[in-house]
Protein backbone atom coordinates (compact mmCIF):
# COMPACT_ATOMS: atom_id res chain seq x y z
CA UNK A 1 0.00 0.00 0.00
CA UNK A 2 1.50 3.34 -0.99
CA UNK A 3 2.10 5.78 1.78
CA UNK A 4 -0.89 8.04 2.21
CA UNK A 5 -0.16 11.65 1.42
CA UNK A 6 -2.39 13.16 4.05
CA UNK A 7 -1.97 16.73 2.84
CA UNK A 8 -3.08 16.03 -0.72
CA UNK A 9 -6.15 17.88 -1.94
CA UNK A 10 -7.88 14.58 -2.45
CA UNK A 11 -7.33 13.53 1.14
CA UNK A 12 -8.36 16.93 2.51
CA UNK A 13 -11.63 16.70 0.55
CA UNK A 14 -12.18 13.11 1.53
CA UNK A 15 -11.50 13.57 5.26
CA UNK A 16 -13.43 16.85 5.44
CA UNK A 17 -16.56 15.62 3.71
CA UNK A 18 -16.43 12.16 5.25
CA UNK A 19 -16.07 13.43 8.80
CA UNK A 20 -18.87 15.96 8.42
CA UNK A 21 -21.23 13.36 6.95
CA UNK A 22 -20.39 10.84 9.64
CA UNK A 23 -20.80 13.31 12.51
CA UNK A 24 -24.05 14.73 11.18
CA UNK A 25 -25.46 11.25 10.67
CA UNK A 26 -24.65 10.23 14.24
CA UNK A 27 -26.03 13.45 15.70
CA UNK A 28 -29.24 13.24 13.66
CA UNK A 29 -29.78 9.64 14.64
CA UNK A 30 -29.34 10.29 18.36
CA UNK A 31 -31.34 13.52 18.29
CA UNK A 32 -34.27 11.73 16.68
CA UNK A 33 -34.00 8.85 19.16
CA UNK A 34 -34.05 11.23 22.13
CA UNK A 35 -36.73 13.58 20.84
CA UNK A 36 -39.77 11.82 22.39
CA UNK A 37 -38.10 11.85 25.82
CA UNK A 38 -37.18 15.51 25.47
CA UNK A 39 -40.67 16.50 24.36
CA UNK A 40 -42.12 14.63 27.29
CA UNK A 41 -39.81 16.61 29.57
CA UNK A 42 -41.03 19.89 28.09
CA UNK A 43 -44.66 18.87 28.62
CA UNK A 44 -43.92 17.86 32.22
CA UNK A 45 -42.11 21.13 32.79
CA UNK A 46 -45.08 23.08 31.47
CA UNK A 47 -47.45 21.08 33.67
CA UNK A 48 -45.23 21.90 36.62
CA UNK A 49 -45.53 25.61 35.84
CA UNK A 50 -49.30 25.33 35.50
CA UNK A 51 -49.63 23.45 38.77
CA UNK A 52 -47.22 25.67 40.69
CA UNK A 53 -48.92 28.87 39.46
CA UNK A 54 -51.84 27.85 41.66
CA UNK A 55 -49.65 26.38 44.41
CA UNK A 56 -51.27 22.98 43.84
CA UNK A 57 -48.08 20.95 44.04
CA UNK A 58 -48.09 21.22 47.83
CA UNK A 59 -51.82 20.47 48.01
CA UNK A 60 -51.67 17.26 45.98
CA UNK A 61 -48.13 16.18 46.77
CA UNK A 62 -47.01 15.81 43.17
CA UNK A 63 -47.50 17.31 39.74
CA UNK A 64 -49.11 14.13 38.39
CA UNK A 65 -51.69 14.00 41.18
CA UNK A 66 -52.50 17.64 40.67
CA UNK A 67 -52.83 17.23 36.90
CA UNK A 68 -55.30 14.37 37.38
CA UNK A 69 -57.61 16.83 39.15
CA UNK A 70 -57.16 19.46 36.49
CA UNK A 71 -59.28 19.59 33.35
CA UNK A 72 -57.89 21.21 30.20
CA UNK A 73 -60.41 23.10 28.10
CA UNK A 74 -60.45 25.23 24.99
CA UNK A 75 -62.57 28.35 25.20
CA UNK A 76 -63.68 30.94 22.69
CA UNK A 77 -62.52 34.28 24.05
CA UNK A 78 -65.07 36.37 22.11
CA UNK A 79 -68.08 34.31 23.13
CA UNK A 80 -66.67 33.40 26.51
CA UNK A 81 -67.78 29.82 26.02
CA UNK A 82 -66.21 26.41 26.08
CA UNK A 83 -65.80 24.96 22.61
CA UNK A 84 -65.50 21.33 21.66
CA UNK A 85 -61.94 21.24 20.36
CA UNK A 86 -59.35 18.75 21.54
CA UNK A 87 -56.82 20.59 23.71
CA UNK A 88 -54.03 18.14 22.89
CA UNK A 89 -53.10 19.60 19.54
CA UNK A 90 -53.54 23.21 20.63
CA UNK A 91 -50.46 25.40 20.31
CA UNK A 92 -50.54 29.13 20.89
CA UNK A 93 -47.85 29.88 18.31
CA UNK A 94 -49.79 27.93 15.67
CA UNK A 95 -53.05 29.71 16.51
CA UNK A 96 -51.39 33.08 16.02
CA UNK A 97 -50.22 32.08 12.53
CA UNK A 98 -53.46 30.72 11.11
CA UNK A 99 -55.82 33.17 9.43
CA UNK A 100 -59.16 33.55 11.14
CA UNK A 101 -57.88 32.19 14.42
CA UNK A 102 -56.57 35.48 15.72
CA UNK A 103 -57.40 39.15 15.53
CA UNK A 104 -55.17 42.19 15.32
CA UNK A 105 -55.55 44.59 18.19
CA UNK A 106 -55.92 48.30 17.64
CA UNK A 107 -53.68 50.67 19.59
CA UNK A 108 -56.27 51.46 22.26
CA UNK A 109 -57.35 47.83 22.64
CA UNK A 110 -53.79 46.59 22.89
CA UNK A 111 -53.10 47.39 26.52
CA UNK A 112 -50.58 44.58 26.93
CA UNK A 113 -48.77 45.31 23.62
CA UNK A 114 -49.21 41.84 22.19
CA UNK A 115 -50.42 42.97 18.72
CA UNK A 116 -52.42 39.78 18.04
CA UNK A 117 -54.90 37.94 20.21
CA UNK A 118 -55.95 34.36 19.60
CA UNK A 119 -59.62 33.42 19.23
CA UNK A 120 -59.31 30.22 21.19
CA UNK A 121 -57.47 29.89 24.45
CA UNK A 122 -56.39 26.82 26.38
CA UNK A 123 -57.29 27.05 30.06
CA UNK A 124 -57.09 24.76 33.06
CA UNK A 125 -59.66 24.18 35.78
CA UNK A 126 -59.02 22.41 39.04
CA UNK A 127 -62.07 20.76 40.58
CA UNK A 128 -62.60 19.97 44.21
CA UNK A 129 -65.82 18.16 45.26
CA UNK A 130 -67.21 18.80 41.75
CA UNK A 131 -66.87 22.53 42.17
CA UNK A 132 -64.39 24.82 40.47
CA UNK A 133 -61.62 25.43 42.96
CA UNK A 134 -59.03 27.12 40.77
CA UNK A 135 -59.07 28.61 37.32
CA UNK A 136 -55.67 28.76 35.61
CA UNK A 137 -55.51 31.17 32.69
CA UNK A 138 -52.68 31.77 30.22
CA UNK A 139 -51.67 35.43 30.13
CA UNK A 140 -49.02 37.33 28.25
CA UNK A 141 -47.84 40.88 27.75
CA UNK A 142 -44.85 42.91 26.78
CA UNK A 143 -42.31 43.58 29.53
CA UNK A 144 -39.06 45.39 28.86
CA UNK A 145 -37.22 43.13 26.38
CA UNK A 146 -39.93 40.82 25.20
CA UNK A 147 -43.26 39.20 25.86
CA UNK A 148 -43.80 37.69 29.31
CA UNK A 149 -45.68 34.40 29.11
CA UNK A 150 -47.30 33.11 32.25
CA UNK A 151 -50.25 31.59 34.06
CA UNK A 152 -52.55 33.44 36.40
CA UNK A 153 -54.42 31.24 38.85
CA UNK A 154 -57.71 32.48 40.27
CA UNK A 155 -59.69 30.97 43.11
CA UNK A 156 -63.27 29.68 42.85
CA UNK A 157 -64.79 33.09 43.62
CA UNK A 158 -63.27 34.26 40.29
CA UNK A 159 -61.83 37.31 42.02
CA UNK A 160 -59.08 36.19 44.38
CA UNK A 161 -55.63 35.50 42.95
CA UNK A 162 -54.18 32.08 43.79
CA UNK A 163 -50.84 32.79 42.18
CA UNK A 164 -48.90 33.99 39.14
CA UNK A 165 -46.09 32.16 37.39
CA UNK A 166 -44.15 33.15 34.28
CA UNK A 167 -42.73 30.38 32.14
CA UNK A 168 -40.97 32.41 29.51
CA UNK A 169 -39.53 35.91 29.46
CA UNK A 170 -36.43 37.81 28.43
CA UNK A 171 -36.16 40.23 31.37
CA UNK A 172 -32.84 41.32 32.89
CA UNK A 173 -31.48 38.89 35.50
CA UNK A 174 -31.47 40.49 38.94
CA UNK A 175 -33.93 43.23 37.90
CA UNK A 176 -36.92 42.34 35.73
CA UNK A 177 -36.24 38.62 36.03
CA UNK A 178 -37.08 38.96 39.73
CA UNK A 179 -40.66 38.29 38.61
CA UNK A 180 -39.54 34.68 39.11
CA UNK A 181 -38.52 35.34 42.72
CA UNK A 182 -40.64 33.12 44.99
CA UNK A 183 -40.89 35.90 47.58
CA UNK A 184 -42.36 38.29 45.05
CA UNK A 185 -44.68 35.66 43.58
CA UNK A 186 -45.96 34.92 47.10
CA UNK A 187 -47.24 38.52 47.33
CA UNK A 188 -49.91 37.75 44.73
CA UNK A 189 -51.76 35.11 46.68
CA UNK A 190 -54.99 36.44 48.16
CA UNK A 191 -55.04 39.71 46.21
CA UNK A 192 -58.29 40.72 44.53
CA UNK A 193 -58.69 41.44 40.83
CA UNK A 194 -62.03 43.23 40.45
CA UNK A 195 -63.34 46.24 42.32
CA UNK A 196 -67.01 46.02 43.41
CA UNK A 197 -68.00 47.89 40.25
CA UNK A 198 -66.31 45.22 38.11
CA UNK A 199 -63.28 47.28 37.19
CA UNK A 200 -59.89 45.52 37.03
CA UNK A 201 -57.88 47.12 39.83
CA UNK A 202 -55.10 44.66 40.48
CA UNK A 203 -51.73 46.16 39.61
CA UNK A 204 -48.07 46.41 40.51
CA UNK A 205 -47.23 49.78 42.04
CA UNK A 206 -43.97 51.63 42.58
CA UNK A 207 -42.47 50.95 45.99
CA UNK A 208 -44.15 48.83 48.61
CA UNK A 209 -47.82 48.60 49.50
CA UNK A 210 -48.77 49.95 52.92
CA UNK A 211 -50.94 47.68 55.01
CA UNK A 212 -53.12 50.65 55.87
CA UNK A 213 -53.68 51.52 52.22
CA UNK A 214 -57.27 51.44 50.93
CA UNK A 215 -56.07 49.50 47.92
CA UNK A 216 -54.07 46.99 49.97
CA UNK A 217 -55.81 44.00 48.44
CA UNK A 218 -55.42 45.34 44.88
CA UNK A 219 -51.76 46.29 44.86
CA UNK A 220 -48.47 44.42 44.62
CA UNK A 221 -45.04 45.74 45.69
CA UNK A 222 -43.00 46.97 42.73
CA UNK A 223 -39.61 45.48 41.94
CA UNK A 224 -36.92 48.11 42.28
CA UNK A 225 -35.04 48.75 39.06
CA UNK A 226 -37.72 47.01 37.02
CA UNK A 227 -40.41 49.65 36.51
CA UNK A 228 -41.06 48.75 32.87
CA UNK A 229 -41.32 45.04 33.61
CA UNK A 230 -43.75 45.81 36.46
CA UNK A 231 -45.82 48.04 34.18
CA UNK A 232 -45.88 45.17 31.71
CA UNK A 233 -47.22 42.85 34.40
CA UNK A 234 -49.91 45.38 35.40
CA UNK A 235 -50.88 45.83 31.74
CA UNK A 236 -51.21 42.14 31.06
CA UNK A 237 -53.44 41.72 34.11
CA UNK A 238 -55.57 44.65 32.97
CA UNK A 239 -55.84 43.25 29.45
CA UNK A 240 -56.49 39.58 30.14
CA UNK A 241 -58.88 40.18 33.02
CA UNK A 242 -60.80 42.73 30.96
CA UNK A 243 -63.52 42.48 28.30
CA UNK A 244 -61.14 41.49 25.56
CA UNK A 245 -59.59 38.80 27.72
CA UNK A 246 -61.28 36.33 30.01
CA UNK A 247 -64.00 38.54 31.52
CA UNK A 248 -66.74 37.15 29.24
CA UNK A 249 -65.78 33.64 30.14
CA UNK A 250 -65.64 34.37 33.85
CA UNK A 251 -69.08 36.01 33.72
CA UNK A 252 -70.47 32.97 31.91
CA UNK A 253 -68.87 30.62 34.41
CA UNK A 254 -70.71 32.32 37.22
CA UNK A 255 -74.00 31.67 35.42
CA UNK A 256 -73.49 28.14 34.16
CA UNK A 257 -72.11 25.04 35.73
CA UNK A 258 -69.17 23.46 33.94
CA UNK B 1 1.85 1.00 34.50
CA UNK B 2 3.18 3.97 36.40
CA UNK B 3 3.38 5.80 33.08
CA UNK B 4 -0.40 5.48 32.71
CA UNK B 5 -1.19 6.58 36.23
CA UNK B 6 1.21 9.48 35.66
CA UNK B 7 -0.77 10.48 32.54
CA UNK B 8 -4.03 10.12 34.44
CA UNK B 9 -3.14 11.92 37.66
CA UNK B 10 -0.58 14.52 36.64
CA UNK B 11 -3.32 16.93 35.43
CA UNK B 12 -5.10 16.71 38.77
CA UNK B 13 -2.56 18.50 40.99
CA UNK B 14 0.75 18.88 39.17
CA UNK B 15 -0.55 20.34 35.92
CA UNK B 16 -4.09 21.30 36.77
CA UNK B 17 -5.79 22.81 33.71
CA UNK B 18 -7.47 25.54 35.76
CA UNK B 19 -4.91 26.21 38.49
CA UNK B 20 -1.72 26.00 36.45
CA UNK B 21 -2.71 26.51 32.84
CA UNK B 22 -5.57 28.95 33.59
CA UNK B 23 -7.88 27.28 31.07
CA UNK B 24 -11.61 26.79 31.34
CA UNK B 25 -12.06 29.62 33.85
CA UNK B 26 -15.24 30.91 32.21
CA UNK B 27 -17.40 27.92 33.05
CA UNK B 28 -15.71 27.62 36.45
CA UNK B 29 -17.16 31.05 37.25
CA UNK B 30 -20.54 30.49 35.71
CA UNK B 31 -21.84 27.14 36.85
CA UNK B 32 -20.46 26.71 40.37
CA UNK B 33 -23.04 28.59 42.44
CA UNK B 34 -24.69 25.26 43.32
CA UNK B 35 -22.99 21.90 43.69
CA UNK B 36 -25.41 19.70 41.76
CA UNK B 37 -25.22 21.52 38.41
CA UNK B 38 -21.47 21.73 39.00
CA UNK B 39 -21.23 17.93 39.22
CA UNK B 40 -23.25 17.55 36.02
CA UNK B 41 -20.99 20.06 34.28
CA UNK B 42 -17.90 18.13 35.46
CA UNK B 43 -19.30 14.89 34.05
CA UNK B 44 -20.23 16.60 30.79
CA UNK B 45 -16.76 18.09 30.35
CA UNK B 46 -14.92 14.92 31.37
CA UNK B 47 -16.92 12.82 28.92
CA UNK B 48 -16.35 15.35 26.14
CA UNK B 49 -12.61 15.79 26.65
CA UNK B 50 -11.96 12.04 27.05
CA UNK B 51 -13.93 11.01 23.98
CA UNK B 52 -12.74 13.88 21.83
CA UNK B 53 -9.14 13.00 22.67
CA UNK B 54 -9.89 9.38 21.80
CA UNK B 55 -11.51 10.05 18.43
CA UNK B 56 -9.09 12.78 17.39
CA UNK B 57 -6.20 10.50 18.22
CA UNK B 58 -7.81 7.66 16.27
CA UNK B 59 -7.82 9.63 13.03
CA UNK B 60 -4.64 11.60 13.70
CA UNK B 61 -2.68 9.75 10.99
CA UNK B 62 -5.10 10.61 8.20
CA UNK B 63 -5.96 14.13 9.42
CA UNK B 64 -4.56 16.67 6.94
CA UNK B 65 -2.56 19.20 8.92
CA UNK B 66 -4.10 22.11 6.97
CA UNK B 67 -7.58 21.41 8.28
CA UNK B 68 -6.73 19.73 11.58
CA UNK B 69 -8.32 22.45 13.72
CA UNK B 70 -11.54 22.15 11.72
CA UNK B 71 -11.46 18.38 12.10
CA UNK B 72 -10.93 18.71 15.85
CA UNK B 73 -13.72 21.25 16.19
CA UNK B 74 -16.12 19.05 14.20
CA UNK B 75 -15.49 16.13 16.52
CA UNK B 76 -15.61 18.24 19.68
CA UNK B 77 -18.80 20.04 18.73
CA UNK B 78 -20.51 16.78 17.69
CA UNK B 79 -19.71 15.32 21.09
CA UNK B 80 -20.92 18.43 22.89
CA UNK B 81 -24.20 18.36 20.96
CA UNK B 82 -24.64 14.71 21.95
CA UNK B 83 -23.95 15.51 25.62
CA UNK B 84 -26.38 18.44 25.45
CA UNK B 85 -29.10 16.30 23.83
CA UNK B 86 -28.65 13.54 26.40
CA UNK B 87 -28.84 16.05 29.23
CA UNK B 88 -32.05 17.55 27.82
CA UNK B 89 -33.54 14.06 27.69
CA UNK B 90 -32.45 12.70 31.05
CA UNK B 91 -31.93 15.69 33.34
CA UNK B 92 -34.09 18.49 31.98
CA UNK B 93 -34.03 20.60 35.16
CA UNK B 94 -30.24 20.73 35.26
CA UNK B 95 -30.00 21.34 31.55
CA UNK B 96 -32.13 24.45 32.07
CA UNK B 97 -29.85 25.63 34.90
CA UNK B 98 -26.69 25.04 32.87
CA UNK B 99 -28.41 26.44 29.75
CA UNK B 100 -25.81 27.72 27.33
CA UNK B 101 -22.78 26.56 29.30
CA UNK B 102 -23.06 22.95 28.14
CA UNK B 103 -22.94 24.18 24.55
CA UNK B 104 -20.00 26.38 25.44
CA UNK B 105 -17.90 23.31 26.28
CA UNK B 106 -17.12 23.51 22.54
CA UNK B 107 -15.09 26.63 23.19
CA UNK B 108 -13.61 25.35 26.45
CA UNK B 109 -9.87 25.74 26.00
CA UNK B 110 -9.13 22.52 27.91
CA UNK B 111 -10.80 20.34 25.27
CA UNK B 112 -9.14 22.02 22.30
CA UNK B 113 -5.84 22.33 24.18
CA UNK B 114 -5.62 18.62 24.96
CA UNK B 115 -6.62 17.69 21.41
CA UNK B 116 -3.89 19.84 19.91
CA UNK B 117 -1.20 19.20 22.54
CA UNK B 118 -1.69 15.51 23.28
CA UNK B 119 -4.15 13.63 21.10
CA UNK B 120 -2.52 14.65 17.81
CA UNK B 121 0.75 12.98 18.87
CA UNK B 122 -0.34 9.96 20.93
CA UNK B 123 -2.30 6.74 20.39
CA UNK B 124 -6.01 6.59 21.30
CA UNK B 125 -5.70 4.72 24.60
CA UNK B 126 -3.35 7.12 26.35
CA UNK B 127 -5.13 10.09 24.76
CA UNK B 128 -8.33 8.91 26.38
CA UNK B 129 -6.55 8.67 29.74
CA UNK B 130 -5.04 12.11 29.30
CA UNK B 131 -8.46 13.56 28.51
CA UNK B 132 -9.99 11.81 31.49
CA UNK B 133 -7.20 13.07 33.77
CA UNK B 134 -7.70 16.64 32.60
CA UNK B 135 -11.43 16.25 33.12
CA UNK B 136 -10.66 15.14 36.68
CA UNK B 137 -8.36 18.11 37.22
CA UNK B 138 -11.11 20.45 36.04
CA UNK B 139 -13.67 18.63 38.19
CA UNK B 140 -11.57 18.83 41.37
CA UNK B 141 -11.40 22.62 41.17
CA UNK B 142 -15.07 22.97 40.22
CA UNK B 143 -16.25 20.72 43.02
CA UNK B 144 -14.21 22.70 45.56
CA UNK B 145 -15.74 25.94 44.22
CA UNK B 146 -19.26 24.51 44.08
CA UNK B 147 -19.10 23.18 47.63
CA UNK B 148 -17.76 26.40 49.14
CA UNK B 149 -20.12 28.63 47.17
CA UNK B 150 -23.25 26.64 47.92
CA UNK B 151 -22.33 26.20 51.58
CA UNK B 152 -21.68 29.87 52.28
CA UNK B 153 -24.16 31.25 49.74
CA UNK B 154 -27.20 29.21 50.74
CA UNK B 155 -26.12 27.21 53.80
CA UNK B 156 -26.67 23.88 52.04
CA UNK B 157 -24.67 21.20 50.27
CA UNK B 158 -26.54 19.37 47.49
CA UNK B 159 -29.72 21.01 48.88
CA UNK B 160 -29.08 19.32 52.22
CA UNK B 161 -29.09 21.86 55.04
CA UNK B 162 -25.74 22.27 56.82
CA UNK B 163 -26.08 25.75 58.30
CA UNK B 164 -29.69 26.45 59.38
CA UNK B 165 -30.69 29.78 57.83
CA UNK B 166 -31.99 32.74 59.81
CA UNK B 167 -35.13 32.78 57.62
CA UNK B 168 -35.88 29.23 58.78
CA UNK B 169 -35.19 29.91 62.43
CA UNK B 170 -31.47 29.06 62.42
CA UNK B 171 -28.41 31.22 62.95
CA UNK B 172 -26.72 31.50 59.55
CA UNK B 173 -27.15 34.66 57.48
CA UNK B 174 -26.48 33.56 53.87
CA UNK B 175 -23.72 35.49 52.16
CA UNK B 176 -25.14 36.41 48.76
CA UNK B 177 -21.69 37.42 47.56
CA UNK B 178 -20.84 33.73 47.32
CA UNK B 179 -23.58 33.26 44.74
CA UNK B 180 -22.06 35.85 42.39
CA UNK B 181 -19.49 34.81 39.76
CA UNK B 182 -16.62 37.09 40.96
CA UNK B 183 -16.21 35.09 44.17
CA UNK B 184 -14.93 32.21 42.03
CA UNK B 185 -11.98 34.38 40.99
CA UNK B 186 -11.06 34.91 44.61
CA UNK B 187 -11.47 31.23 45.44
CA UNK B 188 -9.48 30.09 42.40
CA UNK B 189 -6.76 32.54 43.45
CA UNK B 190 -6.67 31.03 46.95
CA UNK B 191 -6.57 27.51 45.51
CA UNK B 192 -3.64 28.46 43.25
CA UNK B 193 -1.85 29.98 46.26
CA UNK B 194 -2.36 26.82 48.31
CA UNK B 195 -1.30 24.59 45.41
CA UNK B 196 1.89 26.55 44.78
CA UNK B 197 2.79 26.63 48.47
CA UNK B 198 2.65 22.83 48.28
CA UNK B 199 4.11 22.24 44.80
CA UNK B 200 6.91 24.79 44.69
CA UNK B 201 7.88 24.05 41.06
CA UNK B 202 4.59 25.59 39.88
CA UNK B 203 5.80 29.04 40.95
CA UNK B 204 6.66 31.03 37.85
CA UNK B 205 9.68 33.31 37.47
CA UNK B 206 8.50 36.88 37.93
CA UNK B 207 8.59 38.79 34.66
CA UNK B 208 9.71 41.98 36.38
CA UNK B 209 11.67 42.61 39.51
CA UNK B 210 11.56 45.71 41.66
CA UNK B 211 14.86 47.54 41.24
CA UNK B 212 16.50 49.10 44.23
CA UNK B 213 17.32 52.75 43.72
CA UNK B 214 18.15 54.09 47.13
CA UNK B 215 21.91 54.93 47.17
CA UNK B 216 22.23 54.50 50.95
CA UNK B 217 21.33 50.83 50.75
CA UNK B 218 22.85 49.95 47.37
CA UNK B 219 26.05 51.78 46.45
CA UNK B 220 25.91 50.50 42.84
CA UNK B 221 24.52 52.76 40.10
CA UNK B 222 20.82 52.14 39.23
CA UNK B 223 20.49 49.18 36.82
CA UNK B 224 20.33 50.00 33.13
CA UNK B 225 17.72 48.26 30.97
CA UNK B 226 20.33 45.77 29.70
CA UNK B 227 21.47 44.73 33.17
CA UNK B 228 17.84 44.41 34.21
CA UNK B 229 17.18 42.02 31.40
CA UNK B 230 20.22 40.00 32.39
CA UNK B 231 18.98 39.62 35.95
Amino acid sequence: MPKLNKDSTLNITFVGIGLCLLCSAIISFIAIQLRPVQENNIVLDMQKKIVSSAGLEEVYGSVENAMSNIKTLIIDLDEGEIVDISPDSYELAKELREDGKYKFLSAEEDVASIKKREKYSKIYIEYKDDKINTLILPVRGYGLWGILYGYLAIEGDFNTVAGLEFYEHKETPGLGAEIDNPKWKALWKGKKIYQDNGEVSLKVIKGSVLETSNNFSYEIDGLSGATLTCNGVSNLIAYWMGNDGFLNFINNLQKIDV
Amino acid sequence: MSKYSEILFRPVFKENPIALQMLGICSALAVTSKLYPTLIMCVALTVTVSLSNFFISMIRNITPSNIRIIVQMTIISSLVILVDQALKAYDYETSKTLSVFVGLIITNCIVMGRAEAFAMQNPPGVSFLDGFGNGLGYSVILIILGTIRELFGTGTILEYEIFPLVQNGGWYVPNNFFLLPPVSFILIGLIIWALRAWQKDQIEEPEFKMSQNSPEIVPNPPPTPSSKAAS
